[in-house]
Formats: C-alpha cells, sequence, structure tokens
C-alpha cells in the first residue's frame, strides 16, 4: 500500500512538473527568466568529427565569455549542444528537437552543404535562424540563414585565380560525393573553361569513403598541373596517405584544398600534406590583437597545442554577431534578429573587421595559405579589400539573384 | 594502357583487403550460418591494436609486431563474443544477426568514448615509402606489402585447414554437423576456435587498412558490405570459393573506377554479385555437404 502512495505522488508530482514546463513553454518559452537557450548543433561523432568538435569548442567558448560578461540583454545564455553524428538527416532531427521542443531562440552549427540542406527545410517551417559557419558552394539564398562562411567568389574562385596567376594550366577535381563538392566544381569547371585552360578529370568519393586507388592511377594518368580538393572530413586523410604511397607528394603535384585548415593538418600528421595550399577566409598565422586574444583564450581553455581553424572562428563570431544583432533588434525574435544582423556594420573578430551583406552572407578577405612543417599556413596570396558576397555565381547559375 | 595495369593491379590490392576482411565471414558462416555484424568491428579494433602497437614498439619493426599482436587481440574479441552470444543463440540465425549488430555499436561507440570520435593515425614505417615503378605502373610498397600478407595469411589458413588436425575436425564439422558430433567431436569447441580464427584474420585486415587511411570507430563499416559480397559471391564457407570472388570483385570494382567514380562503382559491385548469384545461385564454389536437409 505504501508503494503505491509513493507511486501515486511520483506520478502526480511529476504530472506537476510537466504542467508547469507546457505551461512556461507556451508562450517566450525557453527566453522566459533569467535564461535564453540557444542550440549547438555539430557533428561530435562520424567522419566530420575531425571538423566539427573544434567548432563546437569554439561556439561555447563564445558563449562563456559572453556569459562572464553580463549575458545578453541581462539573460545568460544556456547553451543546448546536440551531436548531428556526419549524417544529415539527424541534424534534421536534431535541428527540429532544438527549436520544437527545447525553443531555443537560435541555432549555431552545421558543416557539410547536406547537413545544411537537410536543415533548412526545419529552419524556413519554424521560422527560426541557422548561423552557418562554414564555406560551401553558394546557390542558395534563404532568410533562415545566416552564412557566416565564405561564398564561392570568397574562396574557390579567390583559389583559383592564384593557381592561375601561377602558370598552373591544367586541372583535376576531386570531392567528396555530395552537393559541396559537385556545386564547388561547377563553378570552378565554368571559369576555368572561360579562361581556356584545362580540366584534366573529375573524380568523387563517398563521404567518408577511404579507397582512393582509382582515383589516383587517373590523376597519374591524367598528370595536371594542380589537384584541386574538395573532398570533407577523415577522407583526406586517406587520399595524402595513398597520394604519398603512390609517389605522388606536394612536390610533384600540388593540391589546393578547400577543405583543410590547421586542425586537418594537425590530426592527420603535418608531414602528410606539407607544402599543399588551403584557401580560407583566416589562418591562425594571421597577425591582430583580436587573432591573438582569440587564439590564447581558445588554448587556455582546449590546451596549448590546439589549433586554430577558419570555421572555429566563423562559429565563434557567429554568437558575437547573434548578441550584437539582439541587443541591436532588442528582442530575441529571429525575424527581428536578422534584419538587424545586416545592419549592424563592421564588427571586430579574429579575423579583423568584417559586416554581414544584405544577404545575410558576410564580407570578408579570402587568403591563400601554404602548409609548412609546423601546421601553419604561410599566407600567399591575400585579396586585400574585403570581397561582396555573391550566393549565385554568374557562370554557374546566369540570372539568379539573392534577394531576401 | 597504363592506367589499365596500374588498376589491374590496384585491383589485386583491393581483392586483398576484401579478401581478409572476408574470409572470417565465410569461415564462420559456412560453419555455424552464423552472420555475424560485429566483423566489421574486428578490423577496427585490429586498426587501433596497430595504433597501440606502434605507440609502444616504435621504429621499422613496429607493423610486424603489430599484425600478430591485432591477430589475437581481435582473436580474443572474437572469443568473447562467440561464448558470450553466438553460442546462445546458436538455434536462432535472426536472433544472432540483431545481436551481434548490437555488439557492433557497442564496440563501434566503446572506441568512440576510449578513443576519441577524430581517430588515430598510423604511419607506415619508411620501408614502406615509394614503391617499385615498372614503365608506366606504379606499386606502391604499401599495397605490395598488403597483397603479401593477405597471400601468407590464405597460405597458413590452407595449411591449418589441410595439414593440422584441427582443419581435420573443422572440415568434417563443415561436412556434417550432427554427424561429427556424433563421433565424439566436440563441435562447440571447433566452433569457437573457426571463430577467433576469423576475427583475428579480421584484426590483421584493420593493420593493413590503417596503413592507406585513418583508424576511426567506423573503419569497418566501409568493408563489411563488400566483404558480404565476397562471401555471397563465393559460395558458403568455402575459401576457394572467397578468394575468387575477392579477387573477381577487388578487380571489377577497382577497373570500373576507370570510368566511373567510387560511389557508382559500388553499386555496379552490387548489381554484379545481384545478376551473378542469378546465374549461379551456389556461388562460385558450392559448398560440398552430405546433409540431407542443406
Amino acid at each position: 500500500m505504501i508503494r503505491s502512495k509513493i507511486l501515486l505522488l511520483a506520478a502526480s508530482s511529476l504530472t506537476l512538473a510537466l504542467g508547469a514546463c507546457s505551461g512556461e513553454g507556451g508562450g517566450a518559452g525557453a527566453t522566459s527568466g533569467d535564461t535564453v537557450a540557444v542550440g549547438v548543433l555539430q557533428s561530435l561523432t562520424g567522419t566530420m568529427a575531425i571538423s566539427e568538435i573544434t567548432v563546437k569548442n569554439a561556439e561555447m567558448l563564445a558563449i562563456e565569455e559572453i556569459n562572464a560578461a553580463g549575458g545578453v540583454m541581462g539573460k545568460t545564455i544556456n547553451a543546448l549542444v546536440e551531436d548531428g553524428a556526419s549524417d544529415p538527416s539527424t541534424f534534421a532531427q536534431k535541428a527540429s528537437k532544438l527549436i520544437e521542443s527545447d525553443e531555443v531562440a537560435t541555432v549555431f552549427g552545421g558543416w557539410t552543404s547536406a547537413s545544411r540542406k537537410a536543415m533548412l527545410p526545419v529552419f524556413e517551417r519554424t521560422k527560426n535562424l541557422l548561423w552557418y559557419p562554414v564555406q560551401f558552394e553558394g546557390n542558395e539564398c534563404s532568410p533562415n540563414i545566416m552564412y557566416s562562411g565564405a561564398q564561392p567568389n570568397q574562396q574557390a574562385l579567390p583559389a583559383l585565380k592564384w593557381a592561375m596567376e601561377q602558370g598552373h594550366k591544367s586541372y583535376f577535381l576531386i570531392g567528396s560525393d555530395y552537393v559541396y563538392p559537385r556545386t564547388a566544381n561547377l563553378i570552378l569547371k565554368k571559369h576555368i573553361e572561360k579562361a581556356g585552360l584545362q580540366v584534366l578529370g573529375e573524380s568523387y568519393v563517398p563521404l567518408g569513403g577511404t579507397d582512393f586507388s582509382g582515383v589516383i592511377a587517373r590523376i597519374r594518368q591524367a598528370k595536371p598541373a594542380i589537384i584541386i580538393n574538395t573532398l570533407n572530413g577523415d577522407s583526406n586523410v586517406a587520399f595524402f596517405k595513398q597520394m604519398a604511397a603512390a609517389g605522388l607528394g606536394s612536390k610533384t603535384i600540388p593540391v589546393m584544398s578547400f577543405s583543410i585548415g590547421e586542425q586537418e593538418a594537425q590530426a592527420m600528421g603535418t608531414q602528410l600534406v606539407e607544402g599543399s595550399y588551403a584557401a580560407w577566409n583566416y589562418f591562425q598565422s594571421l597577425p591582430g590583437d583580436a587573432n591573438a586574444k582569440f587564439i590564447a583564450a581558445y588554448r587556455a581553455k582546449f590546451g596549448a597545442d590546439a589549433a586554430i581553424t577558419d570555421p572555429m572562428v566563423h562559429g565563434y563570431l557567429d554568437v558575437y554577431a547573434w548578441k550584437a544583432a539582439v541587443e541591436k533588434a532588442k528582442s530575441f525574435d529571429p525575424e527581428a534578429v536578422r534584419k538587424a544582423a545586416v545592419t549592424l556594420g563592421a564588427f571586430q573578430t579574429p579575423m579583423g573587421m568584417v559586416s554581414f551583406a544584405p544577404n545575410q552572407s558576410l564580407s570578408q578577405k579570402a587568403y591563400v595559405g601554404r602548409l609548412k612543417a609546423d601546421g601553419q599556413f604561410e599566407i600567399v596570396q591575400d585579396s586585400g579589400a574585403d570581397i561582396a558576397p555573391e550566393p549565385y555565381d554568374a557562370l554557374a547559375f546566369p540570372g539568379k539573384t539573392c534577394t531576401l | 594502357m597504363d592506367l589499365f595495369l596500374n588498376q589491374l593491379f590496384n585491383g589485386v590490392s583491393l581483392a586483398s583487403l576484401y579478401l581478409l576482411a572476408s574470409l572470417g565471414l565465410a569461415l564462420s558462416f559456412g560453419l555455424m550460418r552464423v552472420i555475424n555484424m560485429a566483423h566489421g568491428e574486428m578490423l577496427m579494433l585490429g586498426g587501433y591494436l596497430a595504433w597501440a602497437t606502434l605507440s609502444v614498439v616504435p621504429g621499422p619493426a613496429g607493423i610486424l609486431v603489430a599484425i600478430p599482436v591485432a591477430f589475437a587481440g581481435a582473436a580474443a574479441m572474437g572469443g568473447v563474443i562467440q561464448v558470450g552470444l553466438v553460442r546462445r543463440l546458436s538455434a536462432r540465425p535472426l536472433d544472432t544477426l540483431l545481436a551481434t549488430w548490437g555488439v557492433s555499436l557497442i564496440l563501434q561507440q566503446a572506441a568512440r568514448d576510449l578513443f576519441g570520435a577524430v581517430g588515430v593515425e598510423v604511419r607506415a614505417p619508411a620501408w614502406l615509402d615509394g614503391g617499385l615503378t615498372l614503365g608506366g605502373i606504379v606499386l606502391p610498397s604499401t599495397r605490395l606489402f598488403i597483397i603479401a600478407v593477405a597471400i601468407v595469411v590464405l597460405a597458413a589458413l590452407t595449411l591449418v585447414l589441410l595439414k593440422t588436425r584441427i582443419g581435420l575436425l573443422v572440415r568434417a564439422v563443415n561436412q556434417d554437423r550432427m554427424m561429427a558430433s556424433a563421433t565424439g567431436i566436440d563441435v562447440g569447441r571447433v566452433d569457437l576456435t573457426v571463430f577467433c580464427l576469423g576475427s583475428g584474420i579480421a584484426g590483421a585486415a584493420g593493420v593493413m587498412l590503417a596503413l592507406l587511411g585513418p583508424v576511426t570507430p567506423s573503419v569497418g563499416q566501409a568493408y563489411i558490405i563488400p566483404a558480404f559480397l565476397v562471401v555471397v559471391m563465393g559460395g558458403l564457407g568455402s575459401v576457394t570459393g572467397t578468394t575468387v570472388a575477392a579477387a573477381v570483385l577487388g578487380v571489377f570494382a577497382a577497373l570500373a573506377q576507370m570510368f566511373v567514380d567510387v560511389s557508382v562503382s559500388q553499386m555496379l559491385l552490387l548489381i554484379f554479385v545481384v545478376l551473378f548469384i542469378q546465374i549461379r545461385p551456389q556461388g562460385v564454389v558450392a559448398a560440398r555437404t552430405r546433409q540431407l536437409d542443406a
């Protein structure tokens, strides 16, 4: 009898608690009281974990710094971290969970375009806002995403321009088999052909794939002047390993990568990728006080030998941009926040002063770096001025424009 | 022509990997009719053991030490799975399938917790750098090494099966389990031995994978589907059939990659096996059995 009473008590208190929760969730939800909930959604497991865990760390660092400095509009940020598991449908499910049951004000996250494409309908349906920190292929323009990573004209095309200036006349394109590499390569092919140069081959491997024997045999046959690499995740390790084993190191054929930063180079062993090139909007080796401060803060928390990469800096600045936009809009409402974000003007970040353009992408500089033995990139090309973001490449997608 | 010859060679090296990954599956399926879904994780275990061995025994001999270590470690893990799970479910093949799948998920998560989601890096020793060049054909040393290991493993396995007493017992149980049991053979021990042996070979295959790419918690998953295809095409439990099927599929996949992307070549592989099974349902080599109910 006593047991059944305890059970009844437990059940009724549970019902009360649930009632209280749903009552609270009826309106302002997770932003009521003195906290505001935000989602941090990256792959903590699977093939993309090599790259995304550090982006999560950088986003969490920004959140902690903001909380330590008094929060956003007097509210402490409560970060809910979810694992997208390198799987687009998991990303969509977790985004939906964060928005609909946790009622977060906004979400920071994503890496692969496949994950972003899977999350996009969730953000559009719920009218929430995703802050996306990674370079991508463009050809997309949604009011519910803030694209801080590079558009093709801020990474791929400056990299191609550099390669052409170096006198490289023939190109081989390799990538993981999904939307980003295929679209980025489509854009590159148009520009290479327009310049009267040659694309000698194009080859795709499944995301996470490790068998490069066929790809390398084709590269050997084609003898390109340079390889453009849009592989993602730890396929890169297998690619560079097998290239080295096949005697095609970076001294024989240079490789220009769009998804390898300092952290990936460190994780796969610098000697494997030393001498190869990467194009980004940020390198750890960039000068500046804001950069030095960010690197020091990150290393104090995540280890003295932690590497800092471009998507980490974008993840970090996204959180600060959201805070600034919320305070400008004086509201957590995603619609008000996104309108405020594009009128913020230039703000200070580890990569220098940047600003969001009206198309919700970031105006930013582009760099080409050459990987040194110590795992840092020596900057060999600097775009100088900020490049305005163009979501739709005029050659690959004529007539398409982004109006929000 | 060079491209063709290069891919032919790559096909042989891919076939060696397929063979090492599928021998254990073929053996345990032939003998026990058990589909071990955790077989891919034996590859993964072998990869991590290679990494662990190389951090203890650095230097040129490390990789040679890693192979027996990975074999022993994966064989031991196979033994635990067989005694703890497979044996208890032996009468229910579907349950074994689900249970070993569960084991596969648990092992992947355990690897994630122990070694991190990012994966670890095994560097090939200096003597495996470079390779042979014959005209336009390049034979990287790592791939030659993998082929050599596959040949040694295959030869050793054949010797064990044909020349030793345990091999005799395995063949006896393979032909007629009930009759073998009636003559006093400890069928349970034969099962355990074969399961350990198969898992051990997969562990050795994991060391080979570590030479080609990163060792991650999910590294075995990429090879488990081709391994199943090899077993299906080879005919149940036949080492000869498994070898022929691995060779055919490895070369087929590599040659297909001359014309299509890797993802498409995997699809073609599946279609090829489906068509092959239509023409020859018993596989390359039909299992000889005296069981009337087979």
